[in-house]
């Protein structure tokens, strides 16, 4: 194992020699002990299914293989006032990555949870693809590397204690950012930081029986920060003398700028500066609102946009010739066809893309911004400004949301031509209209299914559908690309990769296929939360409970019967148990179950639904069961499970974005409808099945599983069978 | 033409120079560095500016600066007594609710707002709020307003848990000598008679039990 190294000698940083203990994670092994998706079989009669390429190696393996290779670059600090620091190379976009980080550090460390600061890293090239936000794998990649970290930094304050002592390590124990000896003296992490900086030894991280922090639940280390308002978004940064910023935008999707009338707006009072930049017209000004009046005093004529005047009847209908053909045979009457169809979904954060961005005439620039691609973000500004990569600055500040919204740099490369143009700082916002009607969005998808089957089992799962391309060109993609080809694997589309290493039918239905077919259209996309899993998981718990009504089985009892993994009947179980499944309710109410396994985790989702007024239902209570492996923070998991499912609702029941000749009809949350208090449920319960395996992935999971449960039990509560999404649009 | 306003802001006397059609919002982060209101949507359908103008919930992304002259603002920032939460920011903490943070400053002062307006809110009043989570933390919102709404009615001078954190009993006589800073201030009366900012009430067990 290599030797770990001062970070002082990491001259790229510029940092000076410092005496406490700073140093970088020991080259970790690579563990590949991760349990696949179909660890333990169940002893089901149901046919067999061969395991599909993402429950073999899924995407969260290929990104921890991917940024393997720099989890020795990755730095925590002991000083000497005994603040443990680690700088975390991700984003916080609300989730709850910071205080997962905090604990395992604290945990390992036997540090105080106070004493731990989790910042995050300003972009660092040479951490390569260890600095992506996304995939749910954050926990899954840092785990391994930051418990060894900390096992190390603990053990070498340990061995600087011993020697401080002239004792034996093994008298000494560990609590409370302190080495304490059994004759009760003891010493601060803080006064033996300097002389643990010498130390070679190396520690062996907990086992779980052993954990005090891991594992247990704890309200969010910025839970203070958030209810008094001190939490800081990038438009809340005092950046002396940023200029707030709007962009004036065209009409239709990526329509361009053909001339521009700035006199009346220059006019106007507080106006600084108009700007013309490829996206649009933007003016600068003392104020948001007097850059917001001056943007609509401007006359511009706009050339039309990327789409023509084309709708979404026509993207469906382009989508309905692209799908492939099913191609499973129709044997007698034993077999399901079903054809769905879901809208395009904005991700629409609460913050609106935002960018603080000081280009200086020196030729340097620093960009405040909440980025999941920060390095892929310094080299696009870069190359925009053409500057050399080492000019750039990239500072991450926490997002106000992101689903898969801050994975592009959209707003931040508008930021820095304005900046550069008029050699000032600036503060560019999006307006909510703006990011509805020019956001990116999860794609529009057209799926076809046909299941065959006969007498209780299924022989033969076919799924084919076809999407608008979702834009990876962001960093994670090329991770992907750049990883699979050292691999020998073929050269393929970022796309099929993703779709490859994510999707998997996790029953056991005989001859399971899945495949999909993206067309260029030049509409802006991203990774929506869940990705492919969004749609295609959520189109086949459908068909699951179509199967089950075929054959005349309960939906849940069937899932058990089929599924892969033991991990999925222990959810499927728990869930039905505690959501009392099956028990009597009134006309027009029911119940739903959807399962789904991902990222190496699993979780079960059983909803009821009030839909008397069928126009307007009501999920009225939810029900998880998940393993996710070693839980490092059970209230961060319950709170990501439930975001999730206020997602899965929100996609079923009532939001969507329409393409309405060349542009989006939506303009804002009054017209784009996603849960609000009165759509979600009164009650939510989630139970966590305990395990230990390495962690799994969890902040996307639910997805797929609250949209099945939730189409499916207004399948039941209603009489009808859902088929296009959303429900009401 | 530009026009002086006076009003207060969490207590201080402020006085700026704006149109008088300008927002609120825009008075209170551009010119005044409030920046606790966020912009969400500037229509008023997201109110993540939630803020209360003389003790009434206001989004002052659709309030011009005119309406408040000589008017009290009271803005997330303004909320806590010091350092002791407002009952409502405690039991938002007590329940975890925030996730990217980004919403809650208004949906805390829409809470404060509608619990001022019903000691008991019922699910149909907390569905009711317009305010919108992206994150999805609408159940655990519910949860935190419940348990606010169930804490014994404030006595003032009484009634304080026996269980204080440490340190909070010496900062509070202090920041109270110190009524200019902004942070520390003790509010103009904003109208919050019921609103219980004297006192941080007792946390309820069970916040949360909901989640199993």
């Amino acid at each position: 194992m290599a030797e770990p190294e001062p970070v002082a000698q990491d001259k790229s940083r510029g940092l000076r020699r410092r005496k406490f203990l700073t140093f970088l994670v020991a080259a970790p092994t690579l563990t590949v002990a991760g349990r696949f998706g179909f660890d333990a079989l169940t002893e089901a009669s149901a046919v067999p299914s061969l395991p599909a390429l993402g429950e073999v190696s899924d995407l969260g393996d290929v990104i921890r293989t991917a940024s393997t290779p720099t989890h020795h670059l990755m730095v925590l600090e002991v000083t000497e006032d005994t603040r443990v620091r680690f700088e975390l190379p991700r984003l916080e976009v609300g989730q709850g990555i910071s205080t997962s980080i905090a604990m395992i550090v604290a945990e390992e460390l036997d540090a105080r949870l106070d004493d731990v600061d989790v910042t995050l890293s300003d972009a660092r090239p040479e951490l390569e693809f260890n600095q992506m936000t996304g995939a749910s794998a954050n926990v899954r990649v840092l785990w391994e590397p930051v418990r060894r970290m900390a096992a190390d930094a603990r053990a070498r304050l340990v061995q600087a204690a011993a020697n401080r002592w002239g004792t034996s390590t093994d008298e000494l124990t560990t609590q409370d950012s302190a080495v304490h000896a059994p004759d009760g003296r003891s010493l601060s992490y803080g006064e033996l930081s300097a002389d643990a900086r010498e130390e070679s030894a190396h520690g062996e991280p907990k086992a779980a029986s052993e954990y005090s922090v891991v594992g247990n639940p704890l309200t969010r280390l910025d839970a203070r920060d958030i209810v008094t308002g001190k939490a800081m978004y990038a438009m809340d940064l005092p950046v002396e003398g940023a200029l707030p910023t709007v962009v004036a935008r065209p009409p239709t999707i990526n329509g361009t700028v053909g001339s521009v009338n700035a006199a009346k707006a220059k006019a106007m009072p507080g106006v600084v500066a108009v700007t013309t930049i490829p996206t649009g017209v933007a003016v600068s000004a003392e104020t948001f609102w007097d850059a917001m009046r001056a943007k609509d005093a401007l006359e511009i004529s706009w050339n039309p946009g990327s789409i023509g005047t084309m709708s979404d009847s026509d993207i469906k209908s382009e989508l309905k010739k692209a799908v492939q053909p099913l191609a499973a045979p129709k044997v007698r009457d034993t077999y399901l066809d079903a054809t769905f169809d879901f809208a395009f979904v904005n991700h629409a954060p609460m913050e609106v893309e935002s960018t603080v961005a000081d280009v200086r005439a020196d030729g340097t620039a620093e960009v405040w911004m909440p980025s999941q691609t920060p390095i892929y973000a310094q080299q696009v500004i870069a190359e925009t400004l053409d500057f050399d990569l080492e000019a750039v600055t990239v500072h991450v500040i926490r997002a106000g949301g992101s689903f898969g919204r801050r994975l592009f740099v959209d707003t931040a490369l508008e930021a820095v031509r304005v900046s550069q143009a008029i050699g000032r700082p600036v503060k560019l916002m999006r307006t909510r209209q703006d990011d509805m009607k020019h956001g990116r969005m999860r794609p529009r998808y057209h799926h076809k299914i046909r299941a065959s089957y006969t007498g209780g089992e299924v022989l033969s799962f076919e799924h084919r559908l076809a999407g608008v391309a979702v834009d990876l060109n962001h960093g994670l993609g090329e991770a992907l690309t750049a990883t699979l080809a050292q691999q020998g694997q073929p050269v393929g589309g970022a796309g099929l990769y993703y779709f490859n290493f994510s999707q998997a039918v996790p029953y056991n239905v005989g001859l399971a296929n899945q495949s999909i077919q993206e067309i260029q259209l030049d509409i802006p996309t991203a990774s929506f939360r869940s990705v492919y899993s969004g749609t295609v998981r959520t189109a086949e718990e459908i068909v699951m409970d179509e199967l089950a009504e075929r054959m005349g089985k309960d939906p849940l009892e069937f899932r058990r019967e089929i599924v892969k993994a033991n991990s999925g009947t222990t959810v499927l179980s728990k869930v039905a148990e505690a959501a009392d499944w099956g028990k009597a309710m009134p006309a027009g109410h029911a119940q739903g179950v959807a399962y789904h396994a991902e990222y190496r985790s699993h979780v079960a989702c059983v909803v009821d639904i009030d839909a008397t007024d069928a126009a307007n239902p009501r999920v009225t209570k939810a029900v998880l069961a998940a393993d996710v492996g070693q839980v490092i923070n059970p209230r961060g998991l319950e709170a990501q499970l439930m975001g999730a499912t206020m997602d899965g609702i929100a996609t079923v029941l009532q939001a969507g974005v329409h393409i309405d000749n060349g542009a989006v009809r939506e303009s804002s949350y009054g017209d784009y409808h996603w849960t609000k208090h009165r759509n979600a449920p009164f009650e939510v319960e989630v139970h966590i099945i305990p395990t230990t395996w390495d962690p799994g992935g969890a902040g996307e999971l639910a997805i797929p599983a609250s949209a099945g449960a939730v189409a499916n039990a207004y399948a039941r509560a209603t009489g009808t069978r859902p088929r296009s999404f959303p429900i009401s649009f | 033409m530009p026009k002086k306003f006076k009003f207060f802001v969490n207590g201080e006397r402020v006085e700026v120079d704006a149109e008088a059609d300008m927002p609120l919002l825009w008075v209170l982060r551009d010119k005044l560095g409030v920046t606790g209101p966020k912009y969400g949507c500037g229509v008023g359908v997201c109110r993540a500016c939630t803020s209360h103008l003389d003790g009434e919930e206001v989004q002052p992304c659709v309030v011009p600066v005119s309406e408040c002259q000589n008017k009290k603002v009271t803005t997330i920032e303004g909320l806590a007594n010091g350092e002791e939460l407002h009952p409502v920011q405690q039991a938002w903490v007590d329940a975890d609710v925030g996730q990217c943070g980004f919403c809650q400053p208004g949906q805390i002062m829409a809470a404060v707002a509608l619990l001022k307006r019903t000691q008991q809110p019922t699910d149909a009043d907390i569905d009711a709020i317009e305010n919108m989570c992206r994150c999805g933390t609408y159940p655990r919102m519910r949860t935190a307003i419940k348990a606010a709404a169930a804490m014994p009615p404030q006595k003032p001078g009484g009634g304080k848990p026996t269980e204080q954190p440490r340190g909070n009993g010496p900062k509070q006589p202090a920041a109270q000598q110190q009524p200019q800073q902004t942070t520390s201030a003790p509010k103009p009366s904003d109208g919050q008679s019921s609103g219980g900012e004297e006192d941080s009430g007792t946390l309820l067990d069970g916040i949360g039990s909901a989640f199993g």
